[in-house]
């Protein structure tokens, strides 16, 4: 085989290449691992790179192809999340606290990823625990933009969104507990997806906020999306929040055509913060869902500017009970060498988490503690209501709403991380979908100073398939989705 | 949620004891400005009108999901132990709980 040039690989173009025996799963993974090691040292989105297993999980797959057995994915080169457990290989994420931590089960996804003969690479690097929103906060390291290597990629799923946008993978899993995979993706110009709350299983996703979490795929084009979504999306009785409802094949009905579909603007999300640019290419692309037949009307949705104070009631509230698992005793980081048992405890405490997270465990304990439960989660709990009954009356008139994903394009290294309110504010376009538990996507719309810039997509609860119609009918009209870091 | 807009040092050493995270003075006090910063931003809860609002706990309308009780194969003893900081004869050892 002649080299192979992989960057910008979509899953359809590599299952062509596959299916018409024109490349082994074997070569191409071995190209992506030959490109892992030549810039990965510039990039550093994955934790772990897992060659030895990848290849083999590769001659199974070309075993599976020469068979005529593939499904969509056998023997696609892909990445996960550090946050999502693979069995026999390191889940750190991207914690001191699980530094060392090797899980004895799959996940939900990793199990049915591996069913599907998609090939494992390695893990991607995560802000700590997916607290975060610019992968800094990683005890493990910082991952660069591939669009400039300066930039931060965004997060918590940084790792993922740079791992695709610099082709280290076909595609990848990330988390959005408040727009940790479309926030990313946005600033990476790739796409990522948010599916609504419980279509996909959380079982073996290390828990950050458990009534916000939800796992998605992060791709080079929308179809990517779809195939990878229809793949890991079901019921599955070990997660207790898990959707019992058909999976459609979302690929279907992706034509182009937006007549008749109704796209809601919502005011709010143009408003406060917004970086002139990135409102113009949003503006600019939802011209083109006009030009495409859709039918384009002004609206409101008042509370949404509310979704970012219950996001970090809420978040921290279920964070602050959901690590408390950490105690040193049963399985992660433990410091034991001195004191009493409670002693060892906190110090296991201290040095095991970061400062972030230790933040939002301190805020979500406050918030929950007697004498200022009613006063702060109580309430959060409330106006969650109240956010959530305005976008479903919105969908009564909207198939989707289109907005930015990200008020701003990926900025400097270093240039938030003092001041955490700063770096809240990049997810307060996103965080209104988590609060709601309705599906939302970031496809890019425009490169200003050499940075993407991300336009949102949210619909109504399991209605992935309009989301996927809006966000396919605009990247065919549109090469930005083609674009691609100069590395 | 006005009671008092600064959080103290002393209901940051307390939470810091509640969530067994021992911390420096300096953190401490690190802490208490990054918390009332960020407790101020989460003020404007109080604009919105809630009486009469139910909490949405969840967003998807799942309640005491039951499943039949059947027994089946777990993960080993080994397995299970396998990430332990420290172990004894097929048990996890800690330290003493129960002290004079």
């Amino acid at each position: 085989m002649s080299t192979l040039d992989i960057k910008g690989i979509t899953i359809s173009v590599a299952r062509r290449l596959l299916d018409d025996k024109e490349i082994s799963s074997e070569e191409l993974t071995q190209a992506y691992l030959d490109r892992i090691s030549n810039i990965e040292g510039n990039i550093h989105s994955f934790v772990s790179v897992t060659a030895d297993t990848a290849i083999e999980q590769a001659k199974a797959a070309d075993n599976m192809i020469s068979k005529g057995l593939q499904g969509t994915l056998t023997g696609i080169p892909m990445q996960l999340k550090d946050n999502m457990s693979t069995e026999g290989i390191p889940t750190t994420c991207s914690s001191k606290m699980l530094e060392n931590f090797v899980p004895p089960y799959d996940a939900h996804v990793t199990a049915k990823l591996k069913d599907a003969g998609a090939v494992l690479l390695g893990k991607g690097n995560l802000d700590e625990f997916a607290m975060g929103s610019s992968t800094e906060n990683s005890a493990m390291k910082v991952t660069h933009n591939p669009w400039d290597l300066e930039k931060v990629p965004g997060g918590s799923s940084g790792g993922p969104a740079a791992a695709v946008a610099a082709s280290e993978c076909v595609f990848s899993l990330g988390s959005d507990t408040g727009g940790s995979i479309r926030q990313p993706a946005s600033l990476c110009g790739v796409v990522g997806m948010k599916p609504t709350y419980g279509l996909v299983s959380r079982f073996g996703l290390v828990a950050f906020a458990s009534s916000l979490d939800q796992i998605g795929p992060i791709t080079s084009d929308v179809e990517d999306s779809a195939v990878v979504l229809y793949n890991i999306a079901g019921h599955d009785q070990r997660d207790s929040t898990s959707l019992n409802v058909e999976v459609p094949d979302y690929t279907q009905g992706l034509d182009g055509d937006l007549t008749g579909l109704k796209v809601g603007v919502p005011i709010e999300y143009f408003a406060e913060g917004i970086d002139q640019g990135v409102e113009t290419s949003v503006r600019d692309a939802i011209k083109i869902l006009a030009d495409l037949g859709a039918e384009i009307i002004e609206t409101s949705l008042p509370h949404s500017a509310y979704a970012l104070a219950v996001y970090y009631i809420i978040a921290p509230s279920e964070a602050s009970a959901n690590l408390s698992r950490y105690d040193g005793v049963k399985y992660g980081y433990s410091n034991d060498d001195q004191g009493s048992r409670w002693q060892a405890l906190e110090n296991t405490r201290q040095i095991g988490f970061g400062p972030e997270v230790k933040r939002r465990i301190m805020l979500g304990t406050y918030a929950l503690s007697s004498g200022y439960y009613d006063a702060y989660y109580l309430k959060a709990q409330k106006v969650r209501t109240i956010i959530r009954n305005e976008f479903k009356e919105a969908f009564q008139n909207f198939d989707v709403l289109a907005m930015p994903t990200a008020p701003t394009t990926a900025f400097d290294i270093g240039g938030k991380t003092d001041d955490p309110i700063q770096m809240y504010l990049n997810d307060i376009f996103t965080i209104p979908a988590n609060i709601a538990g309705i599906p939302a996507i970031s496809v890019s719309c425009g490169v200003i100073d050499g940075l993407p810039v991300g336009l949102q997509f949210m619909a109504g609860a399991l209605q992935e398939k309009k989301l996927f119609r809006a966000a396919y009918a605009y990247q065919k009209a549109t090469n930005w989705h083609t674009l691609r870091a100069s590395i | 949620m006005s009671e008092s807009d600064d959080i103290t040092i002393e209901e940051v050493r307390h939470l810091a004891l509640l969530t067994r995270i021992n911390m420096t003075d300096h953190e401490i006090e690190e802490m208490r400005d990054q918390m009332s910063d960020i407790l101020a931003s989460i003020e404007v809860l109080s604009e919105v009108d809630t009486d009469g609002i139910e909490p949405t706990g969840h967003s998807v309308d799942v309640h005491s999901v039951m499943r039949e009780d059947i027994s089946s194969d777990s993960i080993t003893l080994e397995d299970a132990l396998a990430n332990a900081p420290r172990q004894e004869d097929g048990f996890i050892r800690v330290r003493a709980v129960l002290e004079e």
